[in-house]
């Protein structure tokens, strides 16, 4: 097995440590940047010793606490599932937005809310991992369908099709209810302004299970990167672990999409920067990944304040907007399909 | 069933796409194409009775031309009629534009939507009608889409572009760069004052022709005539590029030139058609693929028969999708897309071990 005390692991502690604080100044900016600036004595006094009379503190609990601790929650989980969903396939464009599970996750949500009438959030949340396990089950059909199933690069296309089908169906079920459609199109863009604290408390325990899961499995990740044939061969129940591994993805993405709606990329650009600053070991590359995720998010909340004053850009749209280059990078550099 | 690359047999291919005199018809593409000419107009002469108010298709002709009940002649000739020539005309362009674009690249998985030419006429559209309303004539509205798509679909090419192009690589950085542009056309069009919803912008991303007035046909129509024209009279360059590069250069032909051609007439069908009804999804994908089912490869009988069947693609998902959930109106794109999807899925499937 791995040996435990790997050469420059101080190194890789001072640059988690250093990501860590790096997310709490992003956090406090979070807090204290926007439409009405707030001073830090304000933010800290919201927080120690709040006094309802004061607007500052008000727009501090009630808007941007809540709103800096989604981005983070969400970055987070967005990040790791697309570093676990890239271990999985072993596909470098494999992330929740691009194989199709956050669209098969809104489907479900707007099924659930237009037809079933669900209203309650931990319901919503339920339905929310289901649509996101329909859709990962169907990554993963299509993948291992017939002789060896679709490859890395097809599986892509068919995530980009299947997206397409799922945002087709949501828009037919929002079109026979008008009146929901403008409730729920910001959130069906991707944005984390103005979304319920309440929702992601409903979550935070999936989002901990499964961040915590996924540093617990890291060494067997390790393994099962290093192929069926190899990962077996050393003794792992690959089928068990490729199982958990799949949870784990259906309930952070699940998570991320009921809170915020599908946000894309962010799945597909950290798994990529964790990897360079941390190497291929999955025990620091999936919280490097989880940080360094948060920090991504926050700043792009952050920019989606500024862009165009006084209104905001969903977060989605922004982070379409910094994870294109980083897919059309990859896609350059892919190799998958070099025959094809 | 069998999928099949847009190949053909080079001794066919090449008599084909050499200089030739004369106009002669292959009688079962014929055959194919005015059976499909004529199931087309009946489909029109139905879908114009279908609807809220019901019309039988004699009343529905009699209206069309001035006569028969006031209320009929007003549903039919203001409402109805311009919906069915929008569909058609867009329909005809997407699918022509999707056959030209699998003869280029001569790959099955080519459409308009996948190589960046449906997201940037999108995203120009928008800011056409968002960031300028009003300032200038909707008449310039097909221009600003298809300047938009041949500066998209270009960067698309420049970045797919290492040591060459390869089609695979170019179909996936114009999925990549076709999910940047729907996300900055949706935010185009919901931040967009008043003029539009959010809502309706929503439904717009989908491919819709609900609203269509005559002034869209009119301003549609001339861009779909004159490059349906320019595509017949580049039937022989289509022909030669099915060959390959080097056959195509032996028999005389200019490659590059010719695709460079190509691509524009299939950039500005796809363009002028979608700043009038948003991106109709797979149309330029499904269309094709039946044509070549029917009538095989060779660009002469392959373009007007999927002409065809784009147009009656969208003209029967249009009347589908206007008349079943009444009194909701969903946007045509909805069920294209429901059946174009999983058809692009199986086309990835089926071609996984072909190249």
């Amino acid at each position: 097995m791995i040996a435990k005390g790997l050469p420059g692991n101080g190194w890789k502690t001072a640059g988690l440590a250093a990501g860590i604080l790096l997310m709490l100044a992003c956090l406090a900016l979070s807090v204290i940047l926007g439409a009405t600036p707030i001073r830090l004595a304000d933010a800290v006094r919201a927080v120690t010793d709040y006094d309802s009379s004061v607007n500052e503190q008000i727009i501090v609990r009630t808007t941007r606490v809540p709103r800096a601790l989604i981005a983070a929650a969400i970055g987070a989980c967005l990040a790791v599932a697309g570093a676990l969903m890239q271990a999985m396939t072993r596909n470098p464009l494999a992330s929740p937005g691009v194989l199709g599970i956050n669209a098969a996750a809104t489907l479900a949500v707007v099924l659930a809310i237009t037809v079933v009438g669900v209203g309650s959030m931990t319901a919503q949340a339920w339905v929310c991992f289901a649509g996101a396990a329909v859709g990962a089950a169907i990554v993963y059909a299509l993948g291992s369908l017939g002789a060896g199933g679709l490859s890395p690069m097809r599986i892509v296309l068919a995530g980009s099709a299947m997206t397409a089908l799922f945002a087709s169906m949501t828009q037919w079920l929002l079109v026979l209810n008008e009146n929901g459609l403008n409730d729920v199109l910001y959130w069906l863009m991707g944005s984390i302004a103005g979304r319920p604290i309440a929702m992601l408390e409903a979550v935070s325990p999936y989002m901990l299970i499964g961040l915590l899961g996924s540093f617990l499995l890291a060494r067997q990740i390790n393994i099962l990167v290093l192929g069926e044939t190899a990962a077996s061969g050393l003794g792992q129940r690959t089928t068990a672990i490729r199982l958990i591994c799949g949870l784990i993805i259906v309930l952070l993405a699940g998570s991320s999409v009921a809170v915020a709606g599908p946000i894309g990329f962010i799945g597909i650009v950290i798994p990529h920067v964790a990897r360079h600053l941390s190497g291929m070991d999955y025990r620091w590359l999936l919280p490097y990944s989880a940080v360094l995720g948060a920090v991504l998010l926050l700043l792009a909340d952050l920019a989606a304040r500024f862009v165009i004053m006084p209104l905001e850009v969903p977060a989605g749209v922004l982070t379409a907007v910094i994870g294109t280059p980083f897919f059309v990078y990859v896609a350059r550099r892919a190799r998958g399909e070099a025959a094809a | 069933m069998k999928i099949e690359a847009p190949k053909v047999h080079p001794a066919q291919a090449l008599e084909q796409a050499a200089p030739r005199t004369g106009v002669r018809f292959h009688r079962r593409s014929l055959l194919w194409f005015l059976g499909l000419f004529f199931f087309l107009l009946a489909s029109a002469v139905v879908s114009a009775g279908l609807g809220e108010i019901r019309i039988p298709p004699l009343d529905v002709l009699r209206a069309a031309g001035g006569a028969g009940l006031a209320d009929h002649v007003l549903v039919v000739q203001s409402l109805r009629l311009p919906r069915i020539a929008i569909s058609v005309l867009v329909g005809a362009s997407l699918a022509v534009a999707g056959a030209i674009l699998q003869g280029v690249v001569r790959n099955p998985l080519a459409a308009p939507d996948v190589v960046g030419i449906s997201g940037g006429a999108s995203l120009a559209a928008a800011a056409f009608l968002t960031l300028i309303p009003g300032a200038y004539s909707i008449q310039l509205l097909p221009v600003a889409a298809m300047i938009g798509a041949v500066l998209v679909s270009s960067i698309v090419y420049l970045l797919a572009w290492k040591r060459g192009v390869q089609t695979f690589r170019l179909v996936l950085i114009g999925i990549g760069v076709a999910m940047l542009m729907n996300a900055l056309t949706t935010f185009m069009i919901m931040m967009a004052p008043s003029t539009y919803t959010a809502g309706a912008a929503y439904l717009w991303l989908t491919g819709t022709v609900y609203g269509t007035s005559w002034t869209n046909v009119v301003t549609l129509l001339p861009w779909t005539v004159f490059f349906l024209l320019l595509a017949a009279g580049h039937v022989r360059h289509l022909n030669a590029q099915l060959l390959g590069d080097e056959l195509a250069a032996g028999i005389g032909s200019a490659v590059q030139r010719g695709r460079i051609s190509l691509l524009l007439i299939s950039v500005g069908l796809a363009g002028s058609a979608i700043s009038m009804a948003g991106p109709i999804g797979f149309v330029g994908l499904l269309a094709p693929h039946m044509a070549r089912r029917l009538v095989g490869s060779l660009s002469g009988r392959l373009l007007p028969v999927a002409g065809v069947i784009g147009a009656l693609i969208v003209l029967i998902a249009d009347t589908v999708a206007r008349t079943v959930f009444l009194p909701h109106d969903i946007p045509a794109g909805i069920l294209t897309s429901g059946i174009g999807a999983p058809f692009f899925v199986y086309l990835l499937y089926r071609t996984r071990k072909s190249r």
